[in-house]
C-alpha cells in the first residue's frame, strides 16, 4: 500500500465521516436532553430528499440545504410533541418518524419527478463545491503535513468544515455556557432543573431542535455533497450508526469526533478494499461494514471502558411532589 | 391551647426560641401567613382550610402522619399546585405562586426529601444551575465559590465545591441543597422529612445548621413525623391530620405523647406492652461468618450470632457498617462477586451461605422484610394480591395442579389487608399507589402470615407513620410470642431498645458485645456503635462528651459544637 493511496483512504474518511459527525452531535444534544431519538436515520433521509429535491427544482444547492433542515426539524417536532408535549415512548415516536421518512421520499419523489423515487442528478450550482482551503497549493510539497493538508484536509464542501467546526463548538457550548449547564442536567435529573425554577419542556425542545438542524445538515450533505441527487434509503443505516458511535463517544463531543472518524475510516477501507486478503483467508467487505456495529457491542458489554448514557434519558418528565 | 381545640391562629405565637434567647427580628410581622387554603386532587381533599402563621426567625415544625397533607401545603408553597382557595403572605405581602421560579424569588428554598441534585455534576454546578449570572459559566462558578466559602464559614456548612455529589455521603448531599436554596437568598427555608435519609450523627449536625440559621434571623419550616425531632429544635409546632390543622402551640407547652395523639386522633400507646421474652432452644446458628465483597474490602469480619425460639435480637448500628450484607447473606442472597466464609444452621441442619436464595430460605423457614421495601421488598407497579403471594406463590395453597390460583392469592390479601389494617383496602391496586406506611404493611403482612421459624427484619418503620410503627411493633412481638425467633436490624435506637430481649451492636463488619436491654444504656450503646468498648475506654469520670449520645458515633467532626439534648425515651 502506498502513500497516495493511504492520502485518498483518509480523504474518502473525512467524507464518509461527515455524516455521521453531524448526525453523532444532532444525537448528542437530544439524549443529553434526556429525549433518546432514535429517528436520526430517518430525519437525515428526509434531509436528504427535501435538500435534493429543492436543489433540483432550484438549482441553488443553498436553498436545498434550507429545505433539508427545514424537513428534518419537521420530523423533529413530531417527535418533540409525541415524546416531550404527548410524553410518548421515545423510541416508538423514532420508529414511526423512520418508517415515515422511509416511505414518504420514495413516494414525494415518484410524484414529483417519475424517477422511480429517485430525483433528478444535480450538477453545477445544484451541488456543494469543494472549498480549497487557503495555501494549500503551498504547502502540498511539504512531506507528510502536505499531503495530509491539501488532500486529506482541504478540497471538502463547506459542511464538511460546517461539520468539524461544530464539535468545538458543541463542547463550549456544554461546557461553558449556561444553556449547557441547564441541558446537561435535563438529562441526568430533570427534577433539579424544575425546581430550580427552569423549564423542562422549553430546554428538550431547544435541544430538540438543534437535532433536526444538525441532521438536517447530515441530510444535505449526503444528497448533495457526498452525491449528487437523492435515491431511495440513501441514508443507509448511518443513523443508526450514528447512534452506535454515540455510545462510543460515551455522549461526548470530542469523542464523537474520533469515534464517527473512525467508523468513518472502517467504510472507506470496506469501500477501497472490498475483501481483504489475509493469506489464509480473505475477511469479507460485510465484516468491515458490520464492525461499527460489533465495537459498539463491545462498548455496551463493558469490555472498553463503559458507557454511560444520560440517567433520565428516555423517561419522559412527570412532575412530582 | 389544648389539644383538640380548633385551631384560632394568632400573631402572638412569637419566635420562643428554645434557649431563651429571642432571636433577632429584621422586620415585624411574619414570614408566611397562610389564610383558608384548601386544595383538591379530584375527590381528595388534601388540604382544608389551613390557617398557618410562622414566625419570622423561627423553627416551625409540622407534624402528622402520612398522607395528611403535609407534603402538599409545602407543594403549595413552593408553586408546584396552585391552592383551589385561598391567599398566601411572605413576609407580610400577598403574592400568587404560579411556580417555583416565583417561590424562590420571594426567598423560599426548599430542600425535598428526594434530594433534587444531578448526581455527576459537581457541587458548584448544583448550587448554580439556574441561578447562573449570565450565559457564560465561568463568572458564575467563580462567583459561586467564594459564595460558597462565606457560607460554608457562617452557618457550618462545609463541602468540597469541586466533588461531584454522587461521591458525597447523603449528609452532605442535604448540605448541598440547603446551600443551594441560601445561594438563592432563601429567608424561607422548608425541609421535608430532613432526617428520614439521615444517620444520626448527620442528623445532629442538621439540626446545629438549622438552629444556626434560625438564630441568624432565617426562617424554617421542618416537616417530620419524628415527634423527638420536634421536641428537640423546634420552636412552634403544627399537627396536622387529614388535611387540616388540627393544632398549633409552641413547642415548649406540649410533650410527645399529647403531639402523638394529636397526629393520630387517639391515644397512642408509645410503650409497645411487651412481657419478657421466654426465650427457647437456638433456632439459628451462624459462626464466623466472613464475607469480603467484590472490590476485595472485607465487610464482614467473623461474625457470630445465635437466634433463639421466642426471642427478639436486635442488631444496632450506625448504617453501613455490615447489617445490609449480613441481612443479605442471611436471606439468601449474598452481594454477587462476594466470597463468603462460615457456617449456619437452623435448627441444628446445615444452611447453604452461597448458591442459595431467597426462595430456598423462605421454603427452609427464613421470612425476612428486606430493608428497602420499595426495592427488595414489593415490585412496584403490581398489585397488591401480587405481591403478598410473591415468594410464597409455588406454595401448594396457591396453585390448582400447575396453574397459579389467583383467587386464592386474591383471597387471602383481602383477608391481610383487612387484619392489618391496610388502606385502601384494595388487593388490585398497584403497590406504588399505597403509601409507606401501607407499602410496609403489604411486606410484613406476607412475612408475618406465612408463619416463618426465623424473622429477619430490616429497618421494619423507616419512612412509616407513627400509627403504622405501632401497629408493625405490636406484630412483631406477636410473633415473637408464638415462639419464632426474630433478627431485628434498625438503625433507630429507640427502636432497638424498645423491641429487643437481646441486643448486639455492630460496628465495622464486628459485633461490638451484646447487652440485655434493662442492663443497658443509650450512652453505652452509643459507645459500642462508635466501635469503642465501654468496658476498656469509659473513664473513671464517666462517658466523654463526644460518645455521650447514641447518635454519635466515629465519623464525626470534632468540630461539631455542643452536643443538642439526646433524650433516649421510648418515643419514635
Amino acid at each position: 500500500m502506498d502513500v497516495a493511496t493511504v492520502i485518498q483512504i483518509l480523504d474518502s474518511a473525512v467524507r464518509l465521516m461527515t455524516p455521521l459527525l453531524l448526525a453523532c452531535l444532532a444525537g448528542l444534544f437530544s439524549e443529553r436532553s434526556g429525549i433518546f431519538d432514535i429517528g436520526l436515520e430517518g430525519k437525515m433521509l428526509m434531509a436528504a430528499f427535501a435538500s435534493a429535491a429543492a436543489a433540483a427544482v432550484t438549482g441553488n444547492v443553498w436553498i436545498g440545504l434550507a429545505a433539508g433542515v427545514a424537513g428534518s426539524l419537521a420530523l423533529s417536532l413530531i417527535h418533540g410533541a409525541a415524546s416531550i408535549t404527548f410524553r410518548g415512548n421515545q423510541l416508538i415516536s423514532g420508529v414511526a418518524i423512520n418508517f415515515l421518512a422511509s416511505g414518504l421520499t420514495v413516494l414525494l419523489g415518484q410524484t414529483w419527478f417519475g424517477l422511480g423515487g429517485r430525483t433528478p442528478a444535480l450538477e453545477g450550482a445544484a451541488r456543494f463545491a469543494e472549498w480549497k482551503l487557503p495555501f494549500a497549493d503551498r504547502i502540498a510539497p511539504v512531506p507528510v503535513i502536505g499531503p495530509l493538508y491539501s488532500d486529506v484536509l482541504s478540497g471538502h464542501t463547506p459542511l464538511v468544515y460546517a461539520a468539524l467546526l461544530a464539535v468545538p463548538a458543541t463542547w463550549w457550548l456544554l461546557y461553558r455556557t449556561r444553556f449547557g449547564l441547564r441541558l446537561r442536567a435535563v438529562g441526568e435529573n430533570p427534577a433539579s432543573v424544575d425546581t430550580a425554577g427552569v423549564s423542562v419542556t422549553r430546554l428538550r425542545w431547544t435541544a430538540i431542535a438543534i437535532t433536526g438542524l444538525l441532521t438536517g445538515l447530515a441530510g444535505a450533505y449526503l444528497a448533495t455533497g457526498l452525491s449528487a441527487g437523492f435515491v431511495k434509503e440513501m441514508s443507509a443505516g448511518r443513523g443508526y450508526i450514528a447512534l452506535a458511535a454515540l455510545i462510543f463517544a460515551n455522549w461526548r463531543p470530542w469523542r464523537a469526533l474520533g469515534a464517527t472518524f473512525l467508523f468513518g475510516l472502517m467504510e472507506a477501507v470496506a469501500n477501497r478494499f472490498p475483501n481483504i486478503d489475509l493469506g489464509p483467508f480473505t475477511v469479507p467487505s460485510m465484516f468491515m461494514n458490520a464492525l461499527p456495529y460489533i465495537l459498539t457491542v463491545i462498548i455496551l458489554a463493558g469490555f472498553i471502558g463503559r458507557a454511560t448514557p444520560p440517567r433520565a434519558g428516555g423517561e419522559p418528565y412527570v412532575k412530582e411532589r | 391551647m389544648t389539644l383538640g381545640v380548633e385551631h384560632r391562629p394568632g400573631p402572638a405565637e412569637g419566635p420562643g426560641s428554645r434557649t431563651g434567647v429571642p432571636a433577632p427580628l429584621p422586620a415585624p410581622g411574619p414570614a408566611i401567613e397562610l389564610r383558608g387554603i384548601s386544595k383538591a386532587f379530584g375527590p381528595v381533599q388534601a388540604n382544608k382550610d389551613i390557617d398557618l402563621t410562622v414566625a419570622r426567625g423561627s423553627i416551625h415544625g409540622i407534624v402528622g402522619e402520612n398522607g395528611a397533607g403535609k407534603s402538599t401545603l409545602m407543594s403549595i408553597l413552593y408553586g408546584f399546585y396552585r391552592p383551589d382557595a385561598g391567599t398566601i403572605r411572605i413576609g407580610g405581602r400577598e403574592i400568587a405562586i404560579t411556580d417555583s421560579q416565583t417561590a424562590i424569588r420571594a426567598g423560599i428554598g426548599m430542600v425535598f426529601q428526594h434530594f433534587k441534585l444531578v448526581p455527576n455534576f459537581t457541587v458548584l454546578e448544583n448550587v448554580i444551575l439556574g441561578a447562573e449570572d449570565g450565559p457564560w459559566l465561568r463568572r458564575s462558578l467563580s462567583r459561586a465559590r467564594g459564595e460558597l466559602q462565606r457560607l460554608a464559614a457562617d452557618y457550618d456548612l462545609q463541602v468540597d465545591p469541586d466533588r461531584p455529589v454522587e461521591t458525597l455521603s447523603v449528609g452532605h448531599q442535604q448540605r448541598v441543597e440547603i446551600l443551594k436554596a441560601l445561594y438563592r437568598q432563601a429567608e424561607i427555608l422548608i425541609l421535608d422529612e430532613p432526617t428520614g435519609v439521615l444517620t444520626p450523627a448527620e442528623a445532629d449536625h442538621l439540626f446545629r445548621i438549622l438552629g444556626g440559621l434560625r438564630d441568624q434571623g432565617k426562617t424554617i419550616v421542618l416537616i417530620t413525623h419524628k415527634l423527638r425531632e420536634i421536641m428537640d429544635i423546634t420552636d412552634t409546632v403544627s399537627v396536622m391530620r387529614r388535611g387540616e390543622i388540627v393544632a398549633t402551640m409552641p413547642t415548649r407547652d406540649t410533650s410527645p405523647e399529647k403531639l402523638a395523639e394529636a397526629m393520630v386522633g387517639r391515644k397512642v400507646l408509645l410503650d409497645s406492652g411487651k412481657t419478657p421474652a421466654a426465650p427457647g432452644p437456638a433456632v439459628l446458628d451462624l459462626r464466623g461468618l466472613r464475607m469480603v465483597d467484590k472490590d476485595g474490602v472485607e465487610r464482614l469480619r467473623g461474625i457470630d450470632l445465635t437466634l433463639r425460639a421466642g426471642e427478639i435480637l436486635g442488631l444496632a448500628g450506625v448504617s453501613g457498617n455490615g447489617q445490609s450484607a449480613l441481612l443479605e447473606i442471611l436471606g439468601g442472597y449474598p452481594e454477587p462477586g462476594a466470597r463468603v466464609e462460615g457456617s449456619l444452621t437452623l435448627n441444628g441442619r446445615p444452611l447453604p451461605l452461597t448458591r442459595t436464595d431467597a426462595g430456598a430460605r423462605r421454603d427452609a423457614g427464613v421470612g425476612h422484610i428486606p430493608e428497602d421495601r420499595q426495592a427488595e421488598g414489593l415490585i412496584m407497579d403490581f398489585a397488591a394480591w401480587e405481591n403478598t403471594a410473591f415468594g410464597y406463590h409455588d406454595r401448594a395453597r396457591y396453585g390448582r395442579g400447575w396453574l397459579m390460583d389467583t383467587g386464592a392469592m386474591r383471597a387471602e390479601a383481602a383477608a391481610w389487608m383487612e387484619q392489618f389494617d391496610v388502606r385502601p383496602r384494595d388487593p388490585d391496586l398497584a403497590s406504588r399507589n399505597f403509601s409507606g406506611g401501607n407499602q410496609q404493611k403489604l411486606v410484613v403482612a406476607r412475612e408475618i402470615e406465612n408463619d416463618p421459624a426465623v424473622l429477619l427484619i430490616g429497618q421494619p418503620t423507616r419512612g412509616v407513620d407513627i400509627g403504622a410503627i405501632e401497629f408493625i411493633h405490636r406484630r412483631i412481638i406477636a410473633l415473637r410470642d408464638a415462639g419464632r425467633a426474630i433478627l431485628l436490624v434498625s438503625v433507630e435506637l429507640d427502636e432497638i431498645m424498645q423491641l429487643s430481649d437481646r441486643i448486639a451492636v455492630m460496628f465495622d463488619g464486628r459485633i461490638m458485645g451484646e447487652r440485655l436491654p434493662g442492663q443497658t444504656d443509650a450512652g453505652e450503646l452509643g459507645l459500642l456503635m462508635a466501635g469503642c468498648d465501654p468496658a476498656t475506654t469509659r473513664p473513671q469520670d464517666g462517658i466523654p462528651p463526644e460518645a455521650a449520645a447514641p447518635d454519635r458515633p466515629a465519623g464525626q467532626p470534632s468540630d461539631a459544637g455542643p452536643a443538642s439534648p439526646s433524650p433516649s425515651k421510648g418515643i419514635i
